[in-house]
This record gives C-alpha cells, sequence and structure tokens, in this order.
C-alpha cells in the first residue's frame, strides 16, 4: 500500500482517516455497552474506558485533556452511568496522565500495562465511589473480577488500537 | 517510546496559550461534571428527559442482539435438559405431587381468606398492569445493576413503577423514554424491598449488594430468624410494591447477615410486568398541603 496518492480525492479520505479514526473507534467501543448481556455481576469491562486509554498512552498528542470530556458525555449516556460520572473521571485521569508524561521520559510495554492498571483502579473506585453518592450500598469487593479482567484485557485493546493506528496513518 | 512532550510546545506564544486556555477548559469541565453529579444526586429523575433519549435511540440495538444470545441460552440448556431427563423426570413428580398437596391447602386458605375479608370489609386493590415487555440488556460494568426495558412512557411506564415477572419481583422503573425505560433491579445497592418470612412473617428489608445477591436486615435485633431456603415476598410497606410477590430465597445464614438469591432472574424470564404503583400516595411529597391533609392509608404512610 505503498504508493503515491493519485487524486486528491485521496488525499482528502486519507486525511478524514488519520484525523477521525481515534475518535470513531472510542465511539464505536463505547457501543459494545449495548452488547445484549442480562448480568449479575460486574465482569465484563468498559470497552470505551480501555480504547480511550490505549489511543492515549500510544499517542499522547492527538487529545488535549478537553477531549475527555464530551467522550465521557456521549459515555454515560450509552452506557447509562449518572451524567458527568465519566466526564468527570476521564478528564481528571488525562490530566493526571499529562502529569505522568512530564515525570517519565520513557515508557515501554510494562510500564503502559503498568500506568494502565493504575488508570482502571481509579476510574473503577471513582465509578464505585459515584454509585455510593447515588445510594448504592454495593461493597467494592464484588469490583474485584471487573478490575482484574479489565487489567488483563487492556494489552488484548492495545494491540488492536496499534494496529488501527497503522492503519490510519498508512498510505 | 519517548512520549512527545505536550508539556512545553515550542516558543510558540499562541501555542503556549492555546495549551494553558485548553487546561483551563479541562479543569472547568471536571467542574461542571461534579455540579451534574451533584443534581443527579439531589434529584435522581433530574436529566430524565435525556437519559430517556439516549435509551430510546439504544435499546433497539440491545433487543435486536437480545433473540440471539436467548437462542443460544436455550440450545444449552435444552441439550443439558435431554441428558438429565430421566432423574429430572423422576424429581419433577415428585414435585408435582407435593405442589398438587400445596395448591389444595392454599385453595383452602384463598376461600377462608375471601370470607374473612368480606367480613372486614376490606377493599382488595388488584394492582393494575400497566405494560409487558422484554427485557433486553443490563448494566454489566458498573457495581450499579440496572436492566433496560423494551417499554417506556408510550406505553404508560413511569418512573416508581414496581416490574415483576410471573416468578417473582424483578425491581422498580429508574428512567422511562419514550419507548424504553430502565429498570433499578432488586439487586442493586440503592433499592430496598420491605419484605416477610413467608414460614413466620417476620418482616424485613432486603438491600441490593451488587453482585447479584441480596442481603437481608431484620428490623429488631437478636436472633437471626432466617434458615436455608426460606422464601421472601414483599409485604407492601412502603406503598411502592405489591404485597404478596416472592421476591428471594434464603442461600447462606451467617451470624449477622442473610444472604438470599432473587427468585426471579432477569437473564432467565421471558416477560416482565410492569405494574401501576401499590399505593399512588407513596409517590407524592413526604409533608401534604395542609388543604389536602386527609388520613393516609397505614402502608402509604410508612417510611421508605
Amino acid at each position: 500500500m505503498s504508493r503515491i496518492a493519485f487524486s486528491q480525492r485521496e488525499v482528502a479520505m486519507s486525511d478524514l482517516r488519520r484525523r477521525h479514526v481515534p475518535i470513531l473507534s472510542t465511539l464505536a467501543a463505547g457501543l459494545l455497552a449495548l452488547l445484549p448481556i442480562v448480568a449479575g455481576s460486574p465482569l465484563v469491562p468498559d470497552f470505551a474506558f480501555l480504547v480511550l486509554l490505549a489511543w492515549r498512552l500510544l499517542r499522547p498528542e492527538i487529545w488535549t485533556a478537553v477531549m475527555a470530556l464530551p467522550l465521557g458525555f456521549y459515555n454515560d449516556l450509552i452506557a447509562g452511568h449518572p451524567l458527568g460520572q465519566s466526564m468527570a473521571l476521564w478528564t481528571l485521569l488525562f490530566l493526571l496522565l499529562d502529569f505522568v508524561d512530564t515525570r517519565l521520559s520513557w515508557r515501554d510495554y510494562w510500564m503502559d500495562w503498568i500506568i494502565a492498571a493504575m488508570a482502571i483502579l481509579l476510574t473503577v473506585a471513582g465509578g464505585w465511589y459515584v454509585a455510593r453518592l447515588m445510594g448504592s450500598a454495593a461493597y467494592f469487593s464484588v469490583m474485584w473480577p471487573h478490575i482484574l479482567l479489565s487489567i488483563f484485557a487492556f494489552p488484548l485493546v492495545a494491540r488492536i488500537v496499534l494496529a488501527l493506528d497503522r492503519w490510519r496513518l498508512s498510505r | 517510546m519517548a512520549p512527545p512532550s505536550t508539556r512545553r510546545p515550542g516558543f510558540s506564544r499562541r501555542a503556549q496559550y492555546g495549551l494553558f486556555i485548553s487546561y483551563v477548559a479541562a479543569v472547568g469541565g471536571v467542574l461542571f461534571a461534579g455540579l451534574l453529579l451533584f443534581v443527579a444526586a439531589v434529584d435522581p429523575r433530574g436529566f430524565n428527559a435525556l437519559k430517556g433519549a439516549a435509551l430510546d435511540f439504544t435499546a433497539p440495538i440491545s433487543a435486536s442482539g437480545r433473540s440471539v444470545v436467548r437462542f443460544f441460552g436455550d440450545t444449552g440448556a435444552s441439550l443439558s435438559d435431554y441428558f438429565n431427563a430421566a432423574s429430572q423426570n423422576a424429581e419433577l413428580k415428585r414435585r408435582l405431587a407435593a405442589s398438587r398437596r400445596a395448591l389444595i391447602k392454599a385453595k383452602a386458605t384463598e376461600h377462608e381468606n375471601r370470607r374473612l375479608k368480606s367480613l372486614l370489609r376490606l377493599s382488595e386493590d388488584v394492582p393494575e398492569q400497566i405494560a409487558m415487555a422484554r427485557i433486553v440488556g443490563s448494566t454489566f460494568d458498573s457495581s450499579r445493576r440496572l436492566a433496560t426495558l423494551a417499554a417506556g412512557s408510550a406505553s404508560g411506564v413511569m418512573p416508581g413503577q414496581p416490574v415483576r415477572a410471573p416468578e417473582g419481583l424483578i425491581g422498580r422503573v429508574l428512567e422511562a423514554g419514550r419507548y424504553a425505560s430502565r429498570i433499578l433491579l432488586i439487586t442493586d445497592g440503592a433499592n430496598n424491598v420491605p419484605v416477610l418470612l413467608v414460614r413466620d412473617g417476620t418482616p424485613a428489608i432486603a438491600t441490593g449488594r451488587g453482585d447479584g445477591t441480596i442481603d437481608l436486615k431484620t428490623l429488631e435485633v437478636g436472633t437471626n430468624p432466617f434458615r436455608r431456603g426460606d422464601i421472601l415476598v414483599t409485604s407492601g410497606i412502603g406503598g411502592i410494591y405489591p404485597p404478596g410477590v416472592p421476591v428471594a430465597r434464603v442461600v447462606a445464614v451467617r451470624r449477622d447477615s442473610t444472604l438470599a438469591r432473587p427468585i426471579a432472574n432477569p437473564d432467565r424470564i421471558d416477560f416482565a410486568i410492569v405494574e401501576a404503583v401499590y399505593q399512588p400516595a407513596a409517590g407524592e411529597a413526604i409533608a401534604p398541603a395542609p388543604a389536602a391533609a386527609g388520613p393516609r392509608s397505614p402502608a402509604g404512610g410508612a417510611p421508605r
């Protein structure tokens, strides 16, 4: 696929792809919350969050922290969280990751995974606390299977995001 | 990989200001989201219009996939039924005989009840059935236990109405869109259902634990009255849930806590039935206007 574009139209198409694949893939992952599963306990990862995190760790320069706000709003509406939950947690996390990036000059695969695990733990804890504010008396211990599964799902999601990124930048 | 620095975008003043403004906007956005959460905590029905619209938009997607999941789930169940046919047959025959005896006894009791009620001239409200629909999805990535029902305000579903299956109680309506609604399941930590122990009528509160089980708390301190296998039904206190609907079966009894499982499993039921609120006064404000202050029924006036 390494050839020079033939027309102006092709240049425009590849530009669109380059710009919008990260957002569109996050929005599509958000739709996975509509899977017709009726679950008794929290288990399945929050895919929109994992995809967002993978993009943020892979390409820190494409989004500023503000971008998490509309994406969080979308996730709250689709997944049925209290309005504002993902908005606040995701934006705070992006600000925190901006800070982490100033402290770390190099990140490798394992470092990314550790950062992602911390981010998952913080976000789930935040979601649990918001549920508690809304009157839910659930113990935090019910969230552990969900946290572990999300942490182990992250490398897989990061792989998919990496493939999407290569496709996005290919000519 | 060394991440490109987003901290210092070079010597351009414009780029530096742009970055600064984006941080200001992000912090402002977090504060705004916190405000939204505060509003949602104070008034849970505040964003009903917006969330209902999102629900209308997304529920059909879940509904179309649900039939596929149901097909595969049922195929698995019928395969295992085939292999267990002989032992299951014997077990079912034994249960049928037992339930036939119980049915005769129940019919006699019902007859007697009707006679006694007519003596007391107690009017019995049969709960009005509002809608019947499939459960098409649920939350599975948070500690809340909310399910999506494929019926909304177009069929008369309103927030607060109890939802049940023929087997037992499922929960109550939390948000209603036009064609879909969200249900607070009885396994959610925010749902407190007043229940009765069928065996001896001990009152208790059933609170969800968020992981598919229910915590039972008696109203008096002391000995734990529950035994494994006990059935709990709604008591009708609080005025939302009609009395006598099966809620849960006790699965584990410890010294200070009792675990139960819901009798109607939202994953396996075919149809959920939305009923009218048992005592409509329960949905009104706690303090009635002085002019309209009449004698409240004991069920409607109880604390929720």
